[in-house]
């Protein structure tokens, strides 16, 4: 489980102006919630903080366990490499990489020896619909299969907690959908936690739940309950 | 982490192969340089030294003292002292050769029966002329005093074999030796006869100039040596074979040093140059880094992979450097021999050996090279926020470098500091390490000096010029990564062109000085056999045309408690033109109260603390005579020290009237060549050298010139290293900024403008690092005259600036840099280029 509590993070230019303040929030594992709001409101911020990669500067964070906000620099590092996976809109797939050691790079951070992260990333890019291709390199590849192997990538080791920022923010809409509909299908086999921020209603329709993140804080998407009512 | 080291980290280096290959060759280059320096010097020395142990045999101590020798009354006294067992006496003469151009041989004068207890090495065998019969071998060949044995090099060396004459000059006489046989056992060119045949011959009876001793079992060599410098007289010092050669091989020391330290600056310009491409690399890879950040790679081990990146740089940069030194070495043994221009190993002739432990001292400074290079890049990416730089336009903070004005004052200072500091046994350690700082701190002040520097320029009117500069006030950081290189390799040129300007400049005022008249004689080498006795100065000085001679005589005493060899040069001073003197008088006033003058070198005055006024003992005749210092004065041929007296006071004291040069001061209109024939019929055309001042002065200069060329070439390759990383770094940036100059295109400037645009950044850069290199040279320069040179060599010099040199190369450079970016624009530019340069850095 992800447990947020009276999180908050002031503008790094101004200590008196919370970006956001006592923000709140529990995910049950395998549940998958997407954050929407505004440009600038803080939604990226939020998943850095989960993440580790901006210090808070109030409230804490936890992941089953683990108090994520108790955890120092290297510790967090650590955590990162063996529960978190990631997902961005830029893709960040290293293009001097085949796809299958992009895929398997989170392992060899894990000291997983080379044959056998090798292994599970062809397993892992087959899953995604990659099979026969994890030799080839990345420039060979279009948006839409390169964040398929972002998927695989940030699935290959497991994690218990899945970052998707905007993860479909690069792609046209037809190919957006089918990522879309295979990095849930993915979330869901796996079981993780999964975070979504977007501005795509489309995008935050996979998800179980959907928050918007407003001033007020993280508050019930309106339409999301209307139609579940 | 080691999977993710191999692909992530180790392999970026193969795919930025320009910017990889360069830093290989430029530490290669440092490498190079300095082991092939070492490997020559350290062989030469080898061989040296080992010619050395050989002469010394298995003596525990040897008594030497001046050049000139000294009484063999000595002998019997010690050969009797109960902690002696064997005492055996040697006459060293350098034989002049009138029949081989003036060429020398070192004929060793020995005690048959006593050197085969201690050098037996030095074993005269007798031999018969080829065809002779055996029977006809005299056995008592090596007792009789006009019989030679030469070694095998030299019997080689002259082309002489068993039965030969060798005509030897004494004075300016030939005396003919009979080769008798050989000394088989010495591998060096040598001639070995009786004592008592070379003390007749070359007219030295009662004169030795070493005794070698070996002590009686049971005896401590450190208590026999203390107690035999305690009654020996002065001027007469017990060494040990190691001592003895540690004096000689001492002299070539600060030479040494200082070549090894060029080289290690041109390794260090090497780092430079790792350092800007390592730079490069992590703000071409900032968002990568980043996302492995974010995928739980902690700062530590990123900083290890980049660090890693570096020394895996300087340790392939070693290899290369390792293998073209031994190659390069090789080379050299072959074509030069072991001596690399300063004429301190001129015809040794050593071998190439595999030296294990330097080579490891070279390849461990390579790698030491690329971490200090790769250090500054690798911390900069451990400390970059991985959240924001995995934003795009995030490469700006990269580029941003806040002023260390507080830091460069603080090193300067140290640096200050650091030259008021005395030399570490004799090695300027401290000077070196303020020209490091210095370095150092010109580097940290690029980010404070640019936007400074850019304010002073008048605003221009067109749009690359406006940009260009907007573009470096605001990321001055590009001027650091840019500029290092131009800094580092500016620096080292400027200084080494101040300090050889001025040495060269200082060299020829001096010699103008020393060389007063119109034609100088000598019989031989001041070192050798030939000198000129009263009746040949007589005989010269009669010659028409000669209005005055000014006979020199050169001799070498020990001096002090040590008894350290200096020169003694005895010339009339007071009555005679200058002494290049820095303090003191030619004419003290207190000539006449009794007291002798004495003028003594800078090296001499620093070896011995003394200064003008000082009472000076010198060792003339067995005991000590006293003088007193008279002036100080400038000698750039003796670093070993130098002291000059009077010619009338060594007559005087001495007794010995022999004249080594002889300056002849030419009546007006009289051709120094009527006069040149005249003295070849007067003493023999043989026995004589001549020389004209300019000759002299051209042969000193050339001679001069060869012992730089080995700086002018680190210098030079210096230089290309710092242009070549001018050239990528503009190259890799144009590239790496393809977005933004893109943009600037979409906005309406042409592709011209934007080469215009790099060129004059380029230029910018280029002369704002020029300007903190000018200034750093000119400090280090300083260090190099007033530090450097006065700790190794003890020479002062007069500081000069090439001020041609250094504005023809400040716009070269400008120029240079400005082209390499307008070319690296325009490539940049190109799609097809974009792609393909695309994974290169």
């Amino acid at each position: 489980m992800l447990s947020i509590e009276n999180l908050t993070k002031r503008f790094a230019s101004s200590a008196d102006r919370p970006l956001f303040e006592d923000l709140s929030l529990t995910v049950a594992p395998g549940e998958s919630v997407a954050i929407m709001g505004d440009s600038g409101v803080g939604k990226s911020t939020l998943l850095n903080c989960i993440a580790g990669l901006e210090p808070v500067d109030g409230g804490r964070i936890r992941l089953g366990d683990t108090e994520l906000t108790a955890l120092d620099e290297d510790a967090f590092a650590q955590l990162r490499r063996r529960a978190l996976g990631f997902v961005f809109q830029a893709f960040h797939i290293l293009p001097h990489l085949t796809l299958a050691q992009n895929v398997a790079l989170p392992l060899w951070l894990l000291e997983v020896g080379e044959a056998e992260a090798d292994r599970r990333a062809r397993a892992m890019l087959a899953r995604v619909g990659l099979e026969g291709r994890a030799d080839d390199w990345p420039r060979h590849l279009s948006g839409g299969e390169l964040q398929r192997v972002a998927i695989a990538r940030a699935l290959v080791h497991g994690p218990a907690l899945v970052l998707c920022d905007e993860p479909t923010g690069n792609l046209d809409p037809e190919r957006a959908a089918g990522v879309l509909e295979l990095l849930f299908e993915r979330l869901r086999a796996a079981g993780a936690i999964a975070i979504l921020v977007t501005h795509s209603r489309a995008a935050a329709g996979h998800a179980d739940r959907i928050l918007r993140l407003t001033e007020a804080g993280l508050v019930p998407d309106a339409d999301q309950a209307l139609r579940t009512r | 982490m080691s999977a993710a080291l191999r692909h992530v980290f180790l392999a970026s280096l193969r795919r930025r192969r320009l910017a990889t290959a360069l830093s290989l060759l430029a530490i290669g280059l440092g490498v190079t340089l300095g082991l092939a320096v070492q490997l020559i010097n350290s062989a030469a020395l080898e061989e040296l030294g080992r010619g050395m142990r050989l002469l010394a045999g298995e003596a525990d101590l040897q008594v030497v003292g001046p050049r000139g020798g000294f009484d063999d009354a000595l002998y019997p006294a010690l050969a009797q002292r109960s902690e002696v067992r064997v005492a055996s006496p040697v006459l060293e003469i350098e034989a002049r050769l009138p029949d081989h151009e003036g060429e020398t041989l070192r004929i060793l004068g020995i005690d048959l029966f006593r050197a085969a207890r201690v050098t037996p090495l030095l074993r005269m065998e007798v031999e018969t002329p080829e065809g002779a019969s055996d029977e006809r071998r005299d056995q008592l060949a090596p007792l009789r005093p006009d019989n030679l044995f030469l070694s095998p090099a030299a019997a080689d060396r002259l082309g002489l074999a068993v039965g030969d004459r060798l005509e030897v000059q004494v004075g300016v006489r030939a005396v003919a030796l009979q080769v008798a046989g050989s000394v088989p056992d010495a591998d060096q060119a040598l001639a070995v006869m009786d004592i008592a045949g070379a003390q007749q011959v070359f007219e030295r009876i009662g004169v030795i100039t070493r005794i070698d001793l070996r002590l009686a079992p049971g005896v401590s060599r450190a208590v026999a040596q203390q107690r035999l410098n305690d009654e020996l007289p002065p001027g007469v010092a017990a060494m040990t074979p190691a001592e003895s050669e540690s004096e000689v091989l001492g002299l070539s020391r600060a030479y040494r040093v200082n070549l090894t330290m060029l080289a290690a600056i041109a390794l260090l310009t090497g780092a430079f140059l790792v350092f800007s491409a390592q730079w490069l690399s992590v703000v071409r890879r900032r968002s990568e880094l980043a996302f492995l950040r974010a995928l739980g790679l902690d700062r530590a081990a990123l900083r290890r992979g980049l660090l890693v990146e570096g020394g895996a740089l300087g340790l392939l940069g070693g290899l290369l450097g390792v293998v073209v030194a031994y190659l390069l070495t090789a080379l050299a043994f072959r074509v030069i021999g072991g001596d690399l221009g300063a004429g301190f190993f001129r015809g040794v002739s050593p071998e190439l050996h595999f030296a294990p432990v330097l080579t490891a001292v070279y390849l461990s400074l390579a790698v030491l090279a690329g971490l200090a290079g790769a250090w500054l890049p690798a911390r900069e990416a451990a400390r970059m926020i991985p959240a924001r730089a995995l934003r795009s336009g995030d490469e700006a903070e990269a580029y941003r470098a806040a002023p260390r004005w507080g830091l460069v004052v603080a090193i300067l200072a140290v640096a200050g500091a650091l030259c008021l500091l005395p030399p570490l046994g004799g090695v300027p350690v401290f000077g070196y390490l303020a020209v490091l700082l210095i370095l150092v701190g010109a580097v940290l002040a690029l980010p404070g000096a640019t936007p400074r520097a850019l304010a002073l320029l008048r605003p221009g009117r067109s749009t690359p010029w406006r940009l260009a500069k907007a573009r470096l006030t605001a990321a001055p950081g590009q001027v650091l990564i840019a500029g290092a290189g131009i800094v580092a390799s500016a620096a080292l040129a400027v200084s080494m062109a101040i300090m050889v300007f001025s040495f060269r400049g200082s060299v020829d005022d001096w010699l103008t000085q020393l060389l007063p008249a119109d034609l100088y004689v000598r019989a031989s080498d001041s070192s050798a056999s030939g000198y000129l006795d009263p009746d040949a100065v007589s005989r010269v000085a009669a010659l028409p045309g000669v209005e005055r001679v000014r006979p020199v005589r050169f001799e070498t005493l020990r001096l002090g408690e040590a008894r350290r060899a200096v020169t003694l040069i005895a010339r009339p001073v007071q009555r005679s033109s200058g002494l290049p003197l820095v303090a003191g008088m030619q004419r003290p006033g207190w000539v006449g109260d009794g007291a002798r003058p004495a003028w003594i070198s800078e090296a001499l005055a620093d070896r011995f603390g003394l200064a003008v006024g000082d009472p000076l003992a010198l060792p003339l005749r067995g005991e000590a005579d006293p003088f007193r210092v008279a002036g100080i004065w400038r000698d750039y041929a003796r670093q070993q020290g130098a002291v000059v007296i009077e010619l009338d006071d060594y007559r005087a004291l001495t007794g010995d009237l022999r004249t080594n040069d002889l300056g002849l001061f030419l009546a007006e209109g009289v051709a120094p060549e009527a006069v040149m024939a005249a003295i070849r019929d007067a003493l023999g055309e043989r026995v004589s050298e001549m020389i004209l001042p300019g000759e002299l002065r051209t042969m000193i200069l050339e001679v001069f010139d060869r012992t730089f060329l080995v700086t002018y070439l680190m210098e030079a390759v210096a230089v290309l290293i710092g242009l070549f990383g001018v050239s990528t770094t503009f190259a890799a940036l144009a590239t790496s900024r393809r977005k933004e100059l893109g943009i600037l295109r979409h906005l309406g400037l042409r592709r011209r403008q934007i080469g215009a645009l790099l060129a004059r950044e380029a230029a910018l850069t280029a002369g704002v690092g020029l300007a903190v290199g000018l200034a750093a040279g000119g400090a280090i320069a300083l260090v190099l005259v007033e530090v450097i040179n006065r700790q190794s060599f003890h020479w002062s010099m007069d500081l000069r600036l090439p001020i041609g040199v250094l504005v023809a190369f400040g716009l070269s450079l400008i120029l240079l840099s400005a082209l390499a970016a307008h070319l690296a624009g325009r490539q940049a530019m190109r799609q097809d280029a974009v792609v393909a340069v695309r994974e290169d850095w």
